[in-house]
């Protein structure tokens, strides 16, 4: 495929000019953070950024959304019957998306479209959404994509990758989906292939070297499944948290929901909400038994499930890219990097 | 794209209270629109949401069988905002259910086995729609012995009376009824619990007989030795699993046990695979 190159000129026309057949997500500043917004007619992707403090994944996955609509006025034919909710919105591009949040929908589409069961809202928004990602230059002291099966450039689950070289985008094109929003955004100026290559290769070796936490993970599908979940290092892990959920509110490949009605007069909506395996109201039974009452039962449950179940069900690496964002916002400190060397290494001599 | 989440409009049927506290009643719904029951096809040991509109979604065993045609049945325990919703509604009341979910009792495992089930207070449901199932003139002859063991605190708790009496009197199937105390001096079955009963009537374990276990936690924890001294191999005991659910299709992702959810992958699981996930039930 073909690289396309884009001078800072041209961008504010073409990102207008996307407008007109996409609804179209990007970072914007918001105070001292950047964070993804759709952006209103006159309003320009904001660059100039890190990483967003919460992931993409609400351009895919709403906080919350409407599933179902009903009347309970008795008077209706059709009273405490559930409708679908309209879904009414066309094309939507992410315009400036990491590479590590690009990667997560392709984690979090395994839950969400398997071979029994689909998720309509998930499935049909993915589909109808065009992920225009943003090579990381200058990657944070927190990222560890390169040893979560990323990298700062990775092309995995992107149609586009924009590297950032001196005053221009060079936009490399991955994918139909993404030669269609270039064209949209009437960005034709195409560059010698090889060459762009060459710059692009340059500034990857550069950024991937600029990566300097990892983790280990090879041995995580070996350890078994009770012995890991049995290990002493959880109490300590979980001593300090207090259960605020930021981590998987913030993470890009949390996919966990509820489901609740509300209704307002005779009019009734059943929407579902992101919940969090942290809180015990997730799991309580209507008993009032719980089967993860003690905040280890919950910390234990959110890293086995990324770095454990996760492996063993899928077979396809960890459920995590290293964004890094849960280690930059945990108030007390916990580090998803040293708990998975711990579970890695765990059982194993350490000489 | 087919949109699991959207349950089948159904109207209850019939409402009958089947304890003496009153707190567990059967409903009896049918599908609004016929094709629906079609797509409702399912097997013993699976469950459904039930879908109260306005106030959520619950899951609970189907306590019909698919030999029963024109309904499905389940009994409920007044419990939460849901199922106490629920009490409160009344035949004719509109509703849905969404399901069937899970994977069911093993009836390919099954069949030409002996079947030993074993039930305790209102954890009989599913364990009635497999009796049902299994006693059905096209189905009885797949099956070698079947015994029932069904225990709970007084006749007045006991689920589903008349069938159980009834059942009591055929030579098809060997019933053992029991109830932990009872005044009633017309009680002419077991008192006691079920873990005495089941070492002194169970047949021994061996590989031709399956053991199906549903009931409250106290009564498995004292079930199970006896079972082990029977000889029953764990792969041999049969268990339904109970958790929180919301999507009842392995998305939302609370009632996991390790790597399995309970609402996709079971409820259903042998205790020998129980034993390798953390115990998180």
């Amino acid at each position: 495929m073909k690289t396309i190159t884009i001078e800072m000129s041209q961008w504010a026309a073409g990102i207008a000019k996307l407008k007109d057949a996409y609804r179209v997500w990007s970072p914007v500043r918001e105070n001292d953070y950047h964070v993804f917004k759709e952006l209103n007619k006159d309003a320009l992707p904001d660059l100039d950024f890190s990483n967003t403090r919460l992931s993409a994944k609400q351009a895919i996955y709403p906080q919350t959304q409407k599933m179902f609509e009903y009347t309970l006025d008795e008077s209706r034919p059709d009273h405490h019957i559930m409708h679908e909710a309209p879904d009414t919105t066309g094309p939507q591009a992410v315009i400036g998306i990491r590479p590590c949040d690009a990667a997560a929908f392709l984690l979090v589409q395994k839950n969400f479209n398997t071979p029994q069961y689909k998720d309509p809202y998930w499935v049909k928004a993915y589909e109808k959404t065009t992920l225009v990602g943003l090579a990381c230059n200058n990657p944070c002291s927190t990222c560890f994509c390169t040893s979560a099966g990323g990298g700062p450039f990775d092309e995995k689950g992107l149609d586009v990758l924009l590297v950032a070289d001196k005053d221009q985008y060079l936009a490399k094109v991955l994918t139909d989906k993404g030669a269609k929003l270039l064209d949209a955004a009437g960005f034709k100026d195409e560059a010698d292939a090889a060459g762009a290559q060459v710059t692009i290769d340059a500034l990857r070796e550069k950024a991937d070297a600029a990566i300097n936490s990892e983790i280990a993970t090879d041995q995580l599908g070996a350890q078994e499944t009770l012995t890991l979940y049995d290990a002493p290092f959880w109490e300590e892990v979980a001593f300090a948290c207090i259960n605020c959920g930021t981590c998987t509110y913030l993470c890009p490949t949390c996919w966990c929901f509820d489901i609740q009605d509300e209704v307002r007069g005779h009019n009734g909506v059943r929407m579902r909400n992101w919940d969090s395996c942290m809180f015990p109201l997730f799991t309580l039974h209507g008993s009032g038994h719980n089967p993860r009452d003690t905040k280890i039962h919950r910390v234990r449950q959110r890293f086995m499930h990324k770095l454990k179940y996760f492996v063993d069900k899928y077979d396809d690496g960890i459920q995590c890219t290293g964004c890094g964002r849960c280690v930059r916002a945990c108030p007390v400190n916990i580090d998803i990097r040293n708990v998975c060397n711990q579970m890695n290494r765990f059982g194993t001599c350490p000489a | 794209m087919e949109n699991p989440y959207l349950p089948y409009p159904v109207r209850i049927d019939e409402v009958i209270t089947e304890t003496e506290d009153k707190n567990l009643k059967t409903f009896k719904f049918v599908f609004l629109n016929e094709s629906d029951e079609t797509k409702f096809a399912y097997r013993a040991g699976q469950f459904a949401e039930l879908s109260v509109t306005g106030k959520g979604e619950i899951p609970i065993g189907i306590a019909s069988s698919p030999t029963e045609k024109g309904f499905v049945k389940f009994t409920v325990n007044k419990v939460g905002l849901v199922s106490s919703e629920l009490h409160n509604m009344q035949a004719g009341d509109i509703m849905g259910i969404r399901g069937p979910l899970g994977n069911s009792y093993p009836w390919d495992v099954l069949e030409g086995k002996n079947v030993v089930i074993i039930g305790g207070g209102f954890a009989f449901t599913t364990l009635r729609s497999s009796i049902i199932h299994m006693l059905h003139p096209d189905n009885r002859a797949k099956f070698g012995d079947i015994h029932v063991f069904y225990g709970a605190r007084t006749p007045g708790m006991l689920l589903y009376r008349d069938e159980l009496a009834a059942w009591e009197q055929r030579d098809d199937i060997n019933v053992h009824i029991t109830v932990d105390s009872t005044d009633d001096p017309n009680w002419k079955y077991n008192v006691g619990l079920i873990p005495p009963l089941a070492e002194e009537k169970a047949p021994p374990g061996d590989a031709d007989t399956y053991a199906i276990v549903c009931g409250p936690p106290i009564m498995i924890k004292f079930t199970q030795p006896v079972l082990d001294n029977l000889g029953y191999d764990h792969d041999h005991i049969i268990m339904s699993l109970e958790n929180r659910m919301k999507c009842g299709i392995g998305m939302c992702g609370r009632c996991n046990i390790g790597k399995d959810f309970v609402c996709k992958d079971g409820p259903v699981f042998t205790l020998a695979e129980i034993n390798t996930r953390p115990k998180e039930y």
